[in-house]
């Protein structure tokens, strides 16, 4: 392997630099940002050269021994294929892209030292999870991922809303981390190792190890990928966590982090039986359709995009359980440039609307940010599907796959919530760029500065390109066994190689759009209320799920803790201590009497003792 | 019966010194105990623990008598009575 020191620097490069900014520049904006941006961008470099010289089609770990316990040898190493290869390229490619715009975003923020710190620890912690080669330090890089993001979503802690969504984010992922912990220590138990390497091939060679846990292991590993990229039912703290600063959003709720769980999936895709992959399946699948349903009826911009994410997350897990990971992580990679691009450009529109969210105080932003536009059309136009830019080809993959298992239901799902999101993206798009200004501010919007528009645009390339740039190859080479290596141009025309798949998602698009087109086209307020009923009501309102959790779980766990409270509060402290307490207490007051003070009266009580005593010794 | 006067004065009497006076007494009464049951054993084992007797006393009049001193200047009262700030 040349290059073996490039990892490991672009590995803790970030970590590096938010001890810097974190220990000597929490005052000074200018050079914090530098070091923070600095480094993403040094590992983006480092990973092309390292590509360049290793080729992606290449497989190897670097690893140093860590800690042995007993049986157990844990090594802190870095497993370097063209998967991770490819997340190396995503979370330094798009995340440094990201970096850049904040720098613009966040000018004005006092903390901006502060925001970059966190920022560079994610995306440490981040390159973690792509690069780990074992479960242990997987699960380690995972949790420090969730507690940058809690650091994140709460960066404006003197929010209430804020500090709220970032608990919920913290304590749901805590949930879905529960049941991973246990999953790895079940596959730890019956296997004996954590190294992935060791355990690929140990079930390789018998593919019964796991024995009749296999379902319950694979889905308590999935527990952590349900938490992390917010599956249903651990979904709800995603759209929250858009109270965070719209660049974190696009990196950590959009490229990279929510992706994690999909990537997990991918990378130890070989625990998984056939019966686990079932319940994945069905869970993306359900998870799409709601959060596409859910994504309808929002009125603010970045939540809009942020159920857009859920319903795409659940498209990708959706395909990992179908047994396709090629095209999940082929959607994962274009989502990352869309997403982040949609995110952005949803960031540009809150900066020239003075921090107004609410799309139905914008309208006819085209002409005041021009770029914004043109980028955001990109996106949406990548994020529906429409060809030939990116989103088209993962999606076509994804509904290919479907109808490659056989599986109709799901496909029938897949190309229902094509025709949603591509619904609720239009919505979105006419509503806040076209039509009538309905505010002042709309009036008064402003493009955004050349270091915000500049990501946009690398972006919008990307999104439009990924789906025809070798992304599939490098991916099929490693997670499907006879993948053969596609042109360009055959990349181009890979939907057509299941025309019902390219039709049915088309034919989703245009219904779509059309409808998009005839309701939102020039509306002033949202006509859907009046036509769906309840049904928008619900829509609006998360199908109640904050709610419902609110009255059985968080209610339970109340419960619960009140009678933890009162247990603690009168039989632990109040009969247990209290009776020692009071004992001792009582009885030195009822012994103080006995207490005189007169020196006489200890003289003489001293000679009766002796005198007792001698009676005793000597009278016998 | 020195050593019952000396008892009698510590329990019964007020003064601190008289007190200590009455405990000098019973030291008294246990040396002289000492030498005459040496002198009726023909043994001088209790004559050379007289002699320690009688030194750690003069060490511990000295002790017992700064004490005392000190007392006094702080209370401005030698009587028992008065000294019995130990009781709450």
């Amino acid at each position: 392997m040349k290059n073996e020191l490039f990892p490991w620097l672009i590995l803790f490069l970030p970590l590096l630099s938010a001890a810097v900014i974190a220990l000597f520049f929490l005052r000074n904006k200018a050079v914090s940002s530098l070091i923070s941006i600095g480094a993403v961008v040094a590992g983006f470099v480092m990973t092309c050269l390292f590509v360049t010289a290793n080729g992606i089609h290449f497989s190897g770990e670097s690893s140093v021994n860590w800690l042995t316990i007993g049986g157990l040898h844990v090594d802190f190493g870095l497993k370097l294929d063209a998967l991770s290869m490819m997340m190396l390229f995503v979370v330094t490619g798009v995340g440094g892209l990201i970096h850049i715009y904040s720098y613009g975003y966040m000018h004005e923020d006092e903390s901006m030292p502060r925001f970059f710190a966190c920022l560079s620890l994610f995306t440490f912690s981040m390159l973690g999870i792509v690069l780990s080669n074992n479960f242990l330090m997987m699960f380690i890089f995972w949790e420090l991922v969730g507690v940058s993001s809690y650091l994140l979503i709460g960066f404006w802690f003197e929010k209430p809303s804020a500090g709220d969504a970032a608990k919920k984010a913290f304590i749901t992922n805590r949930l879905g981390d529960f049941g991973f912990l246990f999953g790895i220590l079940m596959v730890w138990g019956l296997l004996g190792s954590l190294s992935f390497s060791t355990l690929q091939s140990a079930l390789a060679a018998n593919p019964a190890a796991l024995g009749c846990c296999a379902t319950l292991a694979g889905l308590l590993i999935f527990c952590g990928a349900m938490g992390k990229s917010a599956q249903f039912p651990l979904h709800v703290w995603l759209p929250d966590a858009m109270e965070g600063p719209t660049p974190v959003s696009a990196l950590i709720h959009a490229a990279t982090m929510v992706a994690a769980g999909v990537y997990m999936l991918c990378r130890t895709l070989f625990l998984f039986n056939p019966e686990s992959l079932h319940v994945i399946a069905y869970i993306g699948g359900f998870t799409a359709l709601l959060a596409a349903l859910m994504a309808v009826q929002q009125n603010d911009i970045k939540r809009i995009i942020a159920y857009s994410t859920l319903s795409q997350l659940g498209y990708m897990v959706m395909t990992v359980g179908l047994n396709g990971p090629t095209p999940a992580m082929f959607h994962l990679t274009t989502h990352a440039f869309f997403k982040a691009l949609l995110f952005l450009a949803a960031g540009s529109v809150i900066v020239g609307m003075h921090h107004e969210q609410d799309i139905w105080q914008m309208g006819n932003l085209r002409k005041k940010m021009p770029i914004t536009f043109l980028t955001f059309t990109i996106g949406t136009l990548a994020l529906c599907g429409v060809p030939p830019f990116s989103g088209f080809y993962s999606k076509d993959a994804i509904l290919a796959q479907c109808l490659e298992q056989k599986n109709f239901l799901l496909f029938g799902v897949g190309a229902f919530v094509a025709a949603l999101t591509t619904f609720y993206t239009f919505r979105l798009f006419f509503v806040v760029f076209f039509g009538k200004e309905k505010s002042d501010h709309a009036k008064h919007a402003h493009e955004s500065p050349l270091v915000m528009t500049l990501p946009l645009i690398a972006l919008a390339v990307f999104s439009f390109a990924g789906g025809f740039i070798g992304i599939t190859n490098n991916y099929g080479s490693q997670l499907t066994p006879d993948h053969e290596m596609l042109s360009v141009l055959q990349q181009a025309l890979e939907p057509l190689s299941n025309k019902l798949a390219m039709f049915c998602g088309l034919g989703a698009v245009a219904v779509g759009f059309f409808l998009a087109k005839s309701l939102y086209g020039n509306a002033a307020s949202d006509p859907l209320p009046a036509k769906l009923g309840d049904l928008a009501t619900a829509m609006k309102n998360k199908f109640y799920f904050d709610e419902f959790y609110a009255a059985t779980f968080i209610r339970a766990h109340d419960f619960l803790a009140a009678v933890a409270d009162w247990i603690d509060r009168w039989i632990l402290e109040g009969a247990i201590i209290g009776a020692i307490r009071g004992g001792t207490d009582l009885s030195g007051r009822a012994l103080r009497l006995a207490q005189t003070g007169s020196l006489q009266t200890y003289a003489f009580l001293f000679v009766l003792g002796v005198a007792l005593l001698l009676y005793f010794v000597l009278g016998k | 019966m020195l050593f019952s006067l000396g008892l009698l004065g510590v329990i019964m009497r007020r003064n601190l010194l008289v007190m200590y006076m009455s405990l000098e007494l019973m030291l008294n009464a246990a040396n002289l105990a000492l030498v005459s049951f040496s002198r009726f054993n023909n043994k001088l084992d209790g004559q050379v623990l007289v002699f320690f007797i009688i030194t750690v006393a003069a060490a511990e009049v000295a002790v017992g008598l700064a004490l005392i001193v000190a007392l006094y200047r702080k209370r401005q009262s030698a009587h028992v009575e008065d000294l019995t700030s130990m009781k709450l």
